[in-house]
């Protein structure tokens, strides 16, 4: 092959399929060097960059809604779809499927409300507004591609772009100490993470060859199934186990979660949301894409076949038991704190405790029963809708409080009942929905997550560990239930303690943004049949 | 919804009315545009909301009251489930909107309804937050009416959570001085049992596969709704028997279809050693006994009762610990029949001594509140003891009647309980209205003050106590006579309970109401009963008498969907259930299997 044809089929592949599946990406990048732009040229100075990145976030949710849309099986396409199921973009750095396009939905979808949310609420005001959405967007654009990661490369890229900015934003609030502080520990943290992660990638790469993930799982599954020396399969697995400690850090999973309770109390709550939400999201669809395609190959037989069915009960117990202890620790983490950030922080690495059983009972299932898979991961899509609503919505009534308040104890919440019953009721619906009980979306979520360990139960399929998850989980939300009922025990059952609460106002434009995020709490804890047929939709690659 | 849905379901509107009615007035009341301060109309708009569901209530279970019936009523003595409202919600997990009653759970429903138009009448005293209160108080009916009258599982297990949050807060913020402790612990230990609950549920669903199920029965359990007319019904047993992975359901009536099939998959099934059959009876049994409760895991009802307000307090010993008993009666015994079997012992045993340590704890309270609570406790025993008596066994000839005396006993006294406990309840709730304490040392020569409200309040306590003549009896002796064939120990025990139960009534009725003056605090506010608490009691006490001296009334409905049930799991018992289960200690030996067809 000559340099000709390569550049032509690079052309080709590059032009006629990568890019109209890039399009998502490709607004969001362009709503960045707008953002800039207004801010640099003194014609557009009058230009509000929370406006404009509203604007370009409405595109890319417009194209990512498209390409959703247009995957095979949907019942909202408008042309019959033709695309195979799967395609790999930029000589397969990247893939679109439907996690994929879910997650880019989901993102955008995130951003559009995020940025009413931080409008509202008036961090960051106008000075620090082209900083704070380029770094938001640029991070969003490292997420999208997070979903998409095809090769550890560009996995190693993706989630560098979206954690750079995110240490840059926890470090906001510029005057304040704690907010220096939490940033601090982010990037320290995160770049010890980087590098373990790297390292692990490395020895990988070492060992199989090549960064292309579904090249290694056909090698994985080689060496593996032909029961290769100890050497190199200790080699492996530690490279496997450096791999998970970086995904485990953007996930907050247990034991790398020790930067989260400090960032999220040290940032403001406009940032907790984008990194709880978010983050999460992009994490969780990083962790499936990773074991999926490590885990499983369409074609695999034989030796191969048998391999990676190691691979897959290795993964699946690292992600069980990491599951578990997150889970288990975030919960009781949170009983004994006092600032209202923290406790959400100890819930979101609770959270993906949860969200881990999923992947781990998603995981256990691929290949063995293709339809429990899908199923394990359209609650896991639907979970993380579900969470997008109930943390905003947490982080939203934080933030309102914050700026009536000028406090984020749980103590200075006490009485608000008598002040601001409306907000109390949210956050009745976001903390009881965070408990997981119904008729709230937070109970069909965990729900799904449930069946799906119990779906693998029944089957017999990796029953002990998904068993005891099962257990731990149920006796988690026992245990959660605890703390979560404190904050709302502070805000209804104890007189008010403090006078600046008797003379507050009613505020409207807070209150319609709470309304907005929480009133899909409610509505999706009992018309959850939409969603979950998006969801499922999004569960179709792993077939 | 199309026109040809309420044909074919004629109690579409009528049952989901009554359910969701409360639940709607509450969204209406909680609008910012119903001001605060309007109390008084907040108070009478529940009151007309329950009392327009308690009609409705009526209307369906009491057909002849007003006048021809409709499609939409209840046939007293038909034993099948009526009115079934069956509507897709999410059909990706076989979800449904799947309502009916029966002789089982329309008294309860009833009994549901009433309770709430006496409760909320008992709310007049409160004067703190009232809209709030009264928006989460129909809230809580609607849970409650929800529970009895669901029969898909995942909304019965809906609508068992959403009562739990208005019950939090109506005990937290409207309860006694430690209301946040107990609150709190209500929350808690149901949940637990919720969450069990929950890990039973979906380990049948999983396990469930309705192509098990023959035509008759996916027809009779509603998995092909019935109404539909032939061509239809085809079709979707059509599609059940073509699919080609297991159809899993969340119908309680296919569940106890497939769970008393010879080769049930829920007995089939084994983790660690023991069918799931066994483990989702223990879970689920869990789960309700918290409820019901029983001992050891009755400790919240006590904190509960007592903190709770008056009215609070009628609903949760009049309705509440119901739910339990329900629970066991509807799902346990009939998806489970093979754990039931072999675990009948233990539902008779704590049975039995939650009825003995009840009576022992309540002669030994101070507090009167805490007193009636414990009775609560000693008086649930008695409907455990009466769903637990698996009679029908091979060393009796499979003959079922003693056991079904004592299931027809056990929702006897639920349905009695649900009337004597609210009564005492409200009894306690109007003196500690007037004195402010509740303490049974300090009381006394209240007949000489109140002489009308002592002798309602004699009366109810005396419905408590058993005494013939009062609902409080029937139950109770049929409950004791039935166990009599199960376990003799069982019965004398139970037998011998009443003289416990008579010793700590007749006491707290000789330090309160009897005695020649009062001399505790408060003494001048001792005043006479006023028209709404008598017309709050006089219900509760005309029904202690009528059901005491007439309890055909309530075995008219209860009786035919009992012994269908029963009379169904005997024939189990004996076709399967004895093959496969040894006789258990302190059963009846099972030397007789001649009879197995």
């Amino acid at each position: 092959m000559d340099l000709g044809t390569l550049l032509t089929s690079n052309l080709t592949d590059t032009l006629d399929v990568s890019l109209p599946h890039f399009r998502t990406e490709l607004a969001l990048s362009a709503t960045i060097v707008l953002v800039l732009l207004c801010r640099m040229l003194p014609v557009l100075r009058w230009l509000d960059s929370g406006f404009v990145a509203m604007g370009g976030v409405a595109f890319a949710l417009w194209y990512a809604w498209c390409d959703f849309r247009g995957l095979p099986g949907s019942p909202w396409a408008t042309i019959a779809a033709s695309q195979p199921g799967s395609v790999e973009l930029f000589g397969g750095l990247l893939v679109f499927d439907s996690l994929t396009a879910y997650i880019r939905l989901l993102l955008c979808g995130f951003l559009v409300l995020y940025i009413l949310f931080t409008k509202v609420s008036g961090i960051p005001d106008r000075e620090d507004g082209a900083d704070f959405y380029t770094l938001v967007l640029g991070s969003s654009l490292g997420m999208c591609l997070m979903a998409s990661a095809n090769h550890l490369l560009m996995l190693f890229m993706a989630v560098e772009m979206a954690s750079v900015p995110s240490y840059v934003l926890a470090g906001l609030l510029k005057g304040r100490k704690a907010s220096s502080e939490a940033a601090l520990k982010y990037a320290v943290y995160g770049a010890g993470a980087a590098g373990v992660m790297l390292y692990g990638i490395s020895l990988l790469a070492g060992v199989l060859g090549t960064c292309h993930l579904p090249s290694m799982a056909a090698e994985l599954g080689r060496i593996v199934g032909e029961g290769a020396d100890t050497g190199s399969i200790m080699v492996l697995a530690l490279g496997g186990l450096m791999l998970a400690a970086g995904l485990a850090f953007k996930l907050s999973a247990v034991p790398f979660h020790f930067w989260c309770p400090d960032v999220f109390e040290g940032a403001a709550a406009e940032v907790g949301a984008f990194l709880s939400v978010a983050s999460k999201a992009a994490a969780v669809a990083l962790a499936i894409r990773v074991a999926f395609s490590l885990g499983w190959l369409g074609d695999a037989t034989g030796v191969t076949a048998t391999g990676l069915a190691d691979v897959r009960h290795f993964s699946v117990y690292l992600i069980g038991l990491m599951a578990a202890v997150t889970c288990t620790l975030g919960n009781l983490a949170a009983y004994g704190q006092t600032n209202m950030k923290r406790l959400l922080a100890y819930s979101t690495i609770a959270h993906a405790g949860y969200l881990l059983m999923g992947v781990a009972a998603a995981v256990a299932m691929l290949g063995v029963d293709p339809e429990g898979c899908r199923a394990a991961v359209a609650a896991l899509a639907f979970y993380l809708a579900t969470y997008l609503f109930m943390n905003l919505g947490a982080f939203a009534i934080v933030a309102v409080l914050r700026n009536r308040l000028r406090s984020e104890e749980i103590a200075s919440y006490a009485g608000l009942v008598h002040t601001n019953p409306g907000l109390v009721v949210a956050a009745v619906v976001v903390l009881v929905s965070l408990v997981g009980l119904p008729p709230f979306a937070g109970f069909v979520a965990k729900l799904q997550v449930f069946a799906a360990l119990a779906n693998a139960i029944t089957k017999g399929i990796e029953r002990p560990l998904m068993l005891v998850l099962l257990v731990v989980g149920g006796m988690n939300t026992v245990l959660s239930l605890f703390y979560y009922l404190r904050v709302l025990k502070v805000m209804t059952f104890d007189p008010p303690n403090d006078a600046r609460v008797a003379a507050a106002a009613p505020v409207w434009l807070p209150g319609a943004l709470v309304t907005a995020v929480v009133v899909p709490v409610v509505l999706l804890g009992i018309f959850w049949g939409g969603l979950l047929a998006v969801a499922q939709l999004a569960g179709t690659f792993a077939s | 919804m199309s026109p040809a849905d309420t044909l074919t379901q004629p109690a579409l509107w009528p049952l989901s009315m009554i359910v969701f009615l409360p639940a709607l007035v509450a969204a209406v009341l909680s609008l910012p545009i119903i001001p605060k301060a309007r109390e008084e109309l907040i108070r009478w708009v529940t009151l007309a909301t329950t009392i327009v569901v308690f009609v409705l209530s009526l209307w369906m279970a009491w057909p002849s009251l007003f006048g021809a019936a409709g499609p939409a009523q209840f046939t007293v003595g038909e034993a099948a489930m009526q009115g079934v409202v069956k509507r897709p919600w999410i059909p990706a997990f076989n979800i449904e909107y799947l309502l009916g009653v029966d002789g089982i759970s329309m008294p309860l429903v009833v009994l549901t309804t009433f309770l709430s138009v006496l409760a909320c009448a008992a709310s007049w005293p409160i004067t703190k937050h009232v809209k709030a209160y009264h928006v989460l108080f129909l809230l809580l009916e609607t849970g409650m009416l929800g529970v009895f009258v669901s029969l898909d599982f995942f909304l019965f297990y809906v609508f068992w959570e959403v009562m739990l949050l208005p019950m939090y807060f109506l005990i937290g913020i409207w309860g006694g001085p430690r209301r946040e402790y107990a609150a709190i612990k209500f929350f808690l230990y149901t949940l637990f049992g919720s969450v069990l609950m929950l890990i039973a549920v979906l380990m049948l669903y999983f396990t469930s596969d309705v192509r098990m199920l023959s035509d008759a029965q996916l027809v009779g359990a509603h998995v092909v709704s019935p109404a539909a007319d032939g061509a239809l019904q085809a079709d979707a047993i059509a599609t059940i028997r073509g699919a080609k992975s297991p159809v899993h359901t969340f119908n309680i009536l296919a569940l106890a279809e497939l769970g008393q099939l010879p080769n049930s998959p829920f007995a089939a099934a084994a983790v660690w050693g023991m069918s799931l059959e066994t483990w989702a009876f223990l879970l689920l049994l869990i789960g309700f006994v918290i409820k019901v409760p029983v001992v050891p895991v009755h400790t919240w009802l006590p904190d509960a009762h007592v903190e709770a307000p008056t009215p609070i307090s009628m609903i949760l010993a009049g309705v509440l610990l119901k739910l339990g008993g329900y629970g066991i009666l509807r799902i346990c015994y009939p998806i489970c029949p093979g754990a039931g079997l072999s675990l009948a012992w233990l539902v008779c045993g704590v049975g039995v001594v939650s009825m003995v340590y009840g009576a022992f704890a309540a002669l030994a309270q101070k507090d009167f509140k805490r007193m009636v609570a414990y009775s609560s406790v000693s008086h649930m025993g008695y409907v455990m003891l009466g769903l637990g008596v698996w009679s029908a066994v091979a060393g009796n000839q499979f003959r079922w009647d003693a056991w079904a005396q004592g299931v027809n006993g056990a929702m006897f006294q639920m349905l009695a309980h649900g009337i004597s406990s609210a009564g005492m309840f409200f009894m306690v709730g109007v003196l500690y209205d007037r004195v402010h304490h509740r303490n049974l040392e300090e009381f006394g020569g209240i007949f000489n003050r109140m002489p009308v409200y002592s002798g309602l309040a004699i009366a109810v306590f005396f419905a408590g106590l058993g005494l013939p003549g009062l609902c409080g009896f029937i139950g109770e002796v049929l409950v004791t006579l039935s166990s009599w064939n199960y376990s003799r120990t069982l019965a004398v025990i139970s037998a011998f309970t009443v003289i416990l139960t008579a010793a700590y009534i007749l006491w707290a009725i000789q330090r309160v109401y009897l005695g020649a003056e009062y001399k505790g605090p408060h003494g001048d506010h001792l005043t006479p009963i006023t028209g709404r608490e008598l017309a709050i009691a006089a219900p509760l006490v005309f029904f202690a008498i009528l059901f005491g001296v007439a309890p055909q009334l309530i075995f008219n409905y209860v009786t035919p969907s009992v012994n269908r049930q029963v009379e169904t799991l005997a024939d189990w018992t004996r076709d399967v259930g004895g093959k496969a289960v040894q006789p258990v200690a302190g059963g009846p030996a099972a030397a007789d299997m001649t009879t197995v067809r």
